[in-house]
């Protein structure tokens, strides 16, 4: 007789699917291998016939390139400064917001709080020709300020940060309170210290989302010294017939993803959480 | 003194300001403005004449705009169940504490992290007629190959092949966190009881995560309702529009040509869509689970 397996893993799941699983594993991960490998091939090599990727010799010729091409570099600098830009922005106003949409008393809170959650339910698409008018009459195209602002408003961090200050125990603060702290120092130097993982996910999350935006640096950047990475890099995609070839292209792509691909490789868990966290109570 | 710390007090609420400025001035105001816009013949250079719904009937009787709104429903019709569907599987199947699930999950959520740019270059250097990866492997078999991106009936199909492969890892995640939370001594039972695999599958994990399915179909139709870069960048809408979806048309006439008011009221009229898709997915959730009761 078989002995009884209480285990609910036993149950859900068995070996087959997981040998599945790994099957479509490597099939999702084999165009990611086919790029890399035109990236380490000579672009002449290349157009006599894809298939001299899977045999010697390989180069790194096609990166050495974009190194010296000054434009993805500036690209690659523009993409820094405005995704930390917004993630420094996201959290200072989320925290702030979070706090006393979490721990204070004051008056409309709960309505307050209500419509800013109505905010997640508001596409882009729905305000973006309006913001694009706006930033023009304020002269902000084509500024890093001008890249940075719109995902302030989200309203996700706001909704995130309420979430993680609720879950700190109430005796922390009311310990801080009979020590006569002020509501801002009890947040600063009380509070603040403890959201430091909160920080840490919402951060990340942000970063990732700066980084990879796609929609307003197309319309509000037109300049292509202002261009972030991913503008920059779909502007060089539109012809491939004039592009530098296809290793020079996927050379491109392995780097404009190197640091998004380190950051999740050092903070998986972080991310994770960030987009199961704010979906999953 | 504790007390007093929770009391109500005006100044509290200075912690808010700094968020809702910008949540009013970036988004409160921008869709009014938007709306506002919808309603008028806008100049380029400044100055707006109400035209009333105009916009909107111009809109509503454009061909462009019916064939996206199909090209769209479409998308998102086979697009959504086939998230919802493969995410389920693999987050059975890799619903354990082993390094190798571990591993794979880890894999099939990294590319959710690649921007659209990544995505669509990768996909598009993939699909190349004569050189691409699946060319050679149609060219292994001895099969003829097929210009995915520019043929009619195959673009919006190879920008859906992208679109999953770029999206999967969040509905697995969120069906993994579900997973998570099922009570162990339901499977106790089910194991006292010698109960099936499938039995199990069927009678006690899927209705424990009902709502999250529920969940992860909502949040793919508003997300793939607005699909936009891939096709953009990948076929460009073509050929002969078979693949241009509604943000892309919005884009079109609010950006390209802009005409800024008919591109507000297009804008209003997706926001609209995904609104009433959103509200019926709803409906027919909670509806359900009445019945069920």
């Amino acid at each position: 007789m078989k002995a009884l397996n209480y285990s609910p893993e036993h149950l859900t799941s068995n070996r087959r699917l997981f040998w599945i699983a790994a099957v479509l594993g490597v099939i999702m991960m084999t165009p990611v291998a086919w790029i890399i490998g035109l990236s380490l091939k000579d672009n002449a090599e290349l157009l006599r016939g894809t298939e001299a990727v899977f045999s010697m010799p390989y180069t790194l010729v096609n990166y050495a390139n974009i190194l010296k091409s000054s434009s993805v570099f500036s690209w690659f600098m523009n993409s820094m400064i405005v995704a930390i830009g917004q993630t420094v922005g996201v959290l200072l106003l989320s925290s702030l917001a979070g706090y006393a949409f979490a721990r204070l008393e004051f008056p409309f809170r709960k309505t307050l709080f209500i419509i800013v959650l109505f905010g997640l339910a508001v596409p882009e698409q729905a305000v973006i020709i309006a913001r694009h008018q706006m930033f023009n009459w304020f002269d902000l195209h084509n500024t890093h300020i001008g890249l940075i602002l719109p995902n302030l408003s989200s309203a996700f961090g706001v909704f995130l940060m309420t979430q993680f200050f609720r879950a700190i125990p109430k005796e922390i603060d009311e310990a801080a309170m009979l020590d006569n702290a002020s509501t801002f120092r009890i947040f600063w130097k009380v509070l603040l210290p403890l959201t430091l993982p909160a920080q840490a996910t919402l951060g990340i999350f942000t970063f990732l989302q700066a980084w990879n935006d796609y929609w307003w640096p197309l319309i509000s950047a037109t300049k292509s010294d202002m261009y972030t990475l991913t503008i920059g890099i779909a502007s060089s995609q539109t012809n491939f017939a004039q592009s530098e070839g296809l290793g020079f292209l996927g050379a491109q792509a392995v780097f404009a993803s190197l640091p998004v691909v380190i950051v999740y490789i050092f903070f998986q868990r972080h991310i994770v959480t960030a987009v199961s966290g704010g979906a999953v109570k | 003194m504790a007390e007093s710390y929770r009391r109500s007090r005006w100044t509290n609420g200075l912690f808010v300001v700094p968020y809702l400025s910008v949540f009013v001035t970036l988004l409160v105001f921008p869709l009014a403005w938007g709306i506002w816009l919808s309603l008028n013949k806008v100049d380029l250079f400044g100055g707006e004449r109400f035209i009333g719904l105009k916009n909107y009937a111009r809109v509503l009787s454009d061909p462009v705009f019916g064939q996206a709104v199909k090209n769209t429903v479409i998308f998102v019709g086979v697009s959504v169940p086939t998230l919802v569907v493969l995410g389920l599987f693999l987050a059975l199947a890799l619903n354990k504490t082993t390094k190798g699930s571990s591993f794979l999950r880890g894999l099939f959520f990294a590319s959710s992290i690649l921007s659209v740019t990544i995505v669509t270059l990768i996909w598009r250097i993939v699909f190349i007629p004569s050189d691409g990866l699946i060319a050679l492997i149609f060219e292994f078999f001895g099969w003829q190959p097929i210009g995915f991106l520019s043929t009619k009936g195959w673009a919006l199909f190879s920008v859906g092949v992208a679109t999953v492969w770029w999206c999967i890892g969040l509905p697995m995640m969120l069906f993994l966190a579900a997973l998570q939370q099922i009570p162990k001594d339901l499977y106790e039972a089910a194991a006292l009881d010698n109960a099936s695999r499938w039995r199990v599958l069927t009678r006690i994990t899927l209705p424990s995560i009902k709502s999250t399915i529920m969940l992860v179909a909502v949040i793919q139709v508003v997300m793939q309702f607005q699909l936009f870069g891939q096709a953009q960048l990948m076929t460009n809408g073509g050929p002969a529009g078979s693949s241009r979806p509604i943000v892309m048309y919005i884009y079109e006439v609010g950006f390209l040509r802009w005409d800024i008011g008919m591109g507000a009221a297009a804008s209003q009229v997706l926001f609209l869509i995904i609104l009433c898709a959103a509200m019926l997915q709803y409906w027919i959730s909670t509806r359900k689970e009445e019945v069920d009761a």
